[in-house]
């Protein structure tokens, strides 16, 4: 960080030494910090990400207006000139009844952020004023020893995404408890990996979707009578099953290749068969399975839309469906939130899985 | 990678900060709400089970359900409902069945086949009937610009309504002789719209296919095949060109117009005049578990209507039906519909004041007459694959439909003062013989085979 700024990089790009001249000239006080590094580490991710809106900005621009002139052609050749008029003025005048479907642009999907967010406050006033409402007939149903009434209104998008991510969770878990497990267990006898390949190269390219609906024949009937809502169950184990492949493959893979020395210490410590799990083969195939539960973990955020949608599980899932049913005004820039959301989230949950990864390993790797 | 670990410490940081920000705010508005809202009315129904969760799909006719909840009709029954969007009718069907659903909004045709014997079999009931008409079949722009020189037209030029399929038979013909087979869609094999488009097309001569027992596609000597697609999906169908014209309910008809992708050409009040269109359903288990319930229910949901028959409420229901939770389609396309009026093609608005009926002509009723004409179909396209005496349609429609309990909701609303008294009809269940339809067609519910023998294309039985 002490670096000086006036050191000449030959690799500098113009338009940094014209900053810096900016600098200099207006007499700014020498900044601080790097600057260069600085312009790395945000300036250049944050012009990529000006450069991105700009294209989309002018792609959702050209795309509208390819629909408009489509639309007013149509008009034209189908009703005449005076209907392809008023659709025209109609257009311009940007009213609620003339608005185009295609991807919308980065500022309408801006104003459906504060929309959901606005929303999300009104949910949290209705929730509250719904158990205020409730309270006299809870206290009621309490003392006669039967289950409250609860909130009975729609859920707002942070619950929505509150939802998503306790079903990829408790899918994660699910994936983690099975997969893990049986790859050291395959992983440890060639007998056992020979026996299970087939069953796990049969499995591992099934799609979610099939995934979900065996899931949902086999707790449909498992729970036969009851009538709960399921829709949670069934998708937290589908997402687990679809997601777990990549670890039991990898755990397997990492447990059998691990150095044949630290085995022959193994033995020479006369170490018995648990210890030896514990103390020499899971440490060193440690990368290889966290490898294996980065990818479980993306595969279940990335499955997981597809099936909350087939299991109506009020998740990220649910709400892009509908909102593409809606076909409101809004709609569209509603499922772009979405995307994004999904999209971040996705990528935070790398970063995280990376940070124990490296806690717990001795490779400490980096993510790309 | 340092570079890496201090971004994502930054939006670490960055999130806490919102997370933050986001749970202060938004608790000073708490205390003068609750204030205004009074104490539960008590209704002297004991309910069992107070807390409800019913089903519906995306569509306007669910407005009863959306009114009642939003309006607190529900509440005021001592009923606390949430009304979950569900994503096609069979998922809806196997819910109520299942119990995931204490009821929902359903096509009038599906109680009626669980109980005939077409599809999956339960006992369900009806115990009001949603609403009257609000169906309407759209052909795609190509199709249209085809078939609207074969429509006659008044001397403004505008074609003359109700367009018959007859306008369609050339087009047909000519998308079979480019080797093309003419597919359309309807939202499910029992539903209204399946049995309406047939009609459409029959009364045209264009044959839309038989279901056998064993063939249970209802695609056998069709020239028109129809296949299932959700209503909210049908506007994207058709704009991929899957489909060549559908029949839904509203808003998908008005949504094809307000995106350019089709045109309605007609609706289901011209093929019969104020047909029955979607009904609640429970459970016949349901209803004799929690009786009081069924009822409390019941006479929410005829508030509701009531409430929604009022002209002057219709803008604020379309308003309440434009929310995301219930049909979510702008304002705009469901007050086309919604305010007594239809866009055709795009800017040909027309005069529609029976378009969406909920209350008039006692449209929650759950006719007995209404649920036969329903197995006269289902008879005439084979569904029923074997004949059936004339009895067999009256005890089968009497296990399902139970004015019974619209009747005692409605006294109950009486007492109340909600309704006036000449609201409740005196009737034996039957509407009168009527010949209110495109081809005009004598339907006499007291006379179902002589009905099914009138037609010329389908089943006939002796």
């Amino acid at each position: 960080m002490k670096q000086s700024v006036t050191v000449n990089q030959p690799a500098e790009a113009k338009w940094l030494r014209v900053i810096r001249t900016f600098f200099t000239k207006v007499n700014i006080k020498k900044p601080t910090f790097n600057l260069s590094s600085f312009l790395k580490k945000v300036g250049i991710p944050l012009v990529s990400i000006a450069v991105f809106i700009g294209i989309w900005h002018l792609g959702a621009e050209a795309l509208k207006q390819r629909e408009i002139n489509f639309r007013i052609e149509k008009t034209l050749t189908d009703q005449g000139e005076s209907a392809a008029a008023a659709l025209k003025a109609c257009f311009a005048s940007n009213e609620s009844t003339c608005q185009t479907n295609t991807l919308p642009s980065p500022s309408q999907v801006w104003s459906s952020i504060l929309t959901l967010i606005a929303d999300h406050y009104v949910i949290k006033q209705d929730k509250e004023a719904f158990a205020e409402k409730t309270a006299a007939v809870n206290a009621k149903r309490e003392a006669a020893g039967k289950e409250p009434i609860v909130y009975t209104g729609r859920p707002s998008f942070v619950d929505i995404v509150i939802t998503s991510l306790k079903t990829v969770f408790a899918g994660f878990l699910l994936a983690f408890f099975i997969a893990v497990p049986i790859g050291i267990v395959i992983g440890l006898s060639d007998k056992l990996r020979n026996a299970f390949n087939w069953f796990i190269q049969i499995f591992k390219p099934v799609s979610p979707v099939v995934w979900y609906l065996l899931v949902f024949m086999i707790v449909k009937t498992l729970l036969i009578g009851t009538s709960t809502d399921n829709s949670f169950v069934i998708s937290f184990i589908s997402v687990g099953l679809c997601a777990m492949w990549a670890t039991l493959v990898n755990t397997a893979v990492g447990v059998s290749t691990v150095d044949k020395d630290y085995i022959n210490v193994a033995k020479v410590l006369k170490l018995g068969p648990l210890q030896k799990v514990f103390k020499v083969i899971l440490p060193s195939s440690l990368p290889l399975i966290f490898t294996g539960l980065r990818i479980t973990l993306s595969v279940a955020w990335m499955v997981l839309i597809a099936i909350e949608l087939l299991a109506q599980s009020p998740g990220l899932g649910l709400f892009v469906w509908e909102e593409f049913q809606n076909g409101a005004n809004d709609s569209n820039s509603k499922i772009i939130v979405a995307m994004f959301v999904i999209g971040i989230i996705g990528f935070l949950l790398d970063r995280f899985m990376l940070t124990i990864q490296n806690m717990v390993s001795f490779n400490k790797s980096e993510g790309i | 990678m340092k570079k890496m670990k201090t971004i994502l410490k930054r939006t670490i940081s960055v999130i806490t900060l919102a997370v933050l920000l986001n749970s202060c705010g938004g608790k000073e508005k708490k205390e003068t709400k609750a204030e205004t809202k009074e104490e539960v009315k008590t209704t002297g129904l004991e309910i069992e089970k107070p807390q409800l969760t019913f089903g519906f799909i995306k569509l306007t006719d669910m407005a009863p359900l959306a009114i009642a909840k939003d309006k607190g009709y529900f509440e005021d029954e001592g009923l606390f409902v949430s009304v979950e969007a569900q994503s096609n009718w069979k998922n809806v069907l196997d819910r109520v069945i299942d119990g995931q659903l204490d009821g929902s909004h359903m096509l009038a045709g599906q109680p009626i086949a669980a109980g005939a014997g077409f599809g999956r079999q339960a006992e369900l009931v009806t115990t009001f009937s949603m609403d009257l008409n609000g169906n309407g079949i759209t052909v795609s722009n190509d199709v249209w610009s085809k078939m609207k020189p074969n429509v006659p037209k008044d001397e403004d030029g505008k074609p003359i309504h109700p367009i018959k399929a007859e306008a369609l038979k050339p087009v047909i013909a000519e998308y079979k002789n480019s080797g093309k087979a003419f597919k359309m869609g309807m939202v499910f094999p029992v539903s209204t719209h399946n049995y309406e488009i047939r009609y459409w097309l029959a009364a045209a001569g264009i044959h839309p296919g038989m279901y056998t027992a064993e063939n249970v596609q209802g695609q056998i000597d069709a020239e028109v095949l129809l296949s299932v697609t959700p209503p909210p999906q049908m506007p994207a169908t058709l704009e991929s060109g899957t489909i060549y014209g559908y029949c839904v309910g509203e808003p998908w008809n008005q949504q094809a117009v307000f995106k350019g992708i089709g045109v309605p050409v007609t609706t289901n009040y011209d093929i019969w005049k104020n047909n029955p269109e979607k009904v609640f359903v429970m459970t016949k288990k349901f209803i004799e578990e929690n009786p009081n319930t069924a009822i409390a229910v019941t006479k929410a949901l005829i508030r509701a209507g009531k409430w929604l028959d009022q002209p002057e409420n219709r803008a604020e229901a379309v308003k309440i039906l434009s929310k995301p939770q219930y049909v979510g389609a702008p304002e705009s396309v469901l007050a086309n519909s919604m305010t007594g009026t239809f866009e055709f093609e795009k800017g040909d608005k027309r005069q529609m004041p029976d378009f969406n009926v909920f209350y008039k002509y006692n449209a929650t009723y759950p006719f007995y007459s209404d649920g036969i004409w329903f197995l006269t179909q289902m008879r005439r396209w084979g569904q029923i694959p074997e004949t059936k005496p004339a009895n067999w349609y009256s005890e089968t429609i009497q296990k399902i439909y139970r004015p019974d309990i619209w009747k005692k909701a409605a006294e109950l609303l009486v007492k109340e003062g909600k309704i006036p008294v000449e609201d409740i009809p005196q009737t034996d269940g039957y509407k009168p013989a009527t010949t209110d339809f495109i081809d005009g067609k004598k339907f006499d519910a007291k006379d179902p085979l002589g009905y099914i023998n009138s037609f010329s294309i389908g089943n006939k039985d002796k």
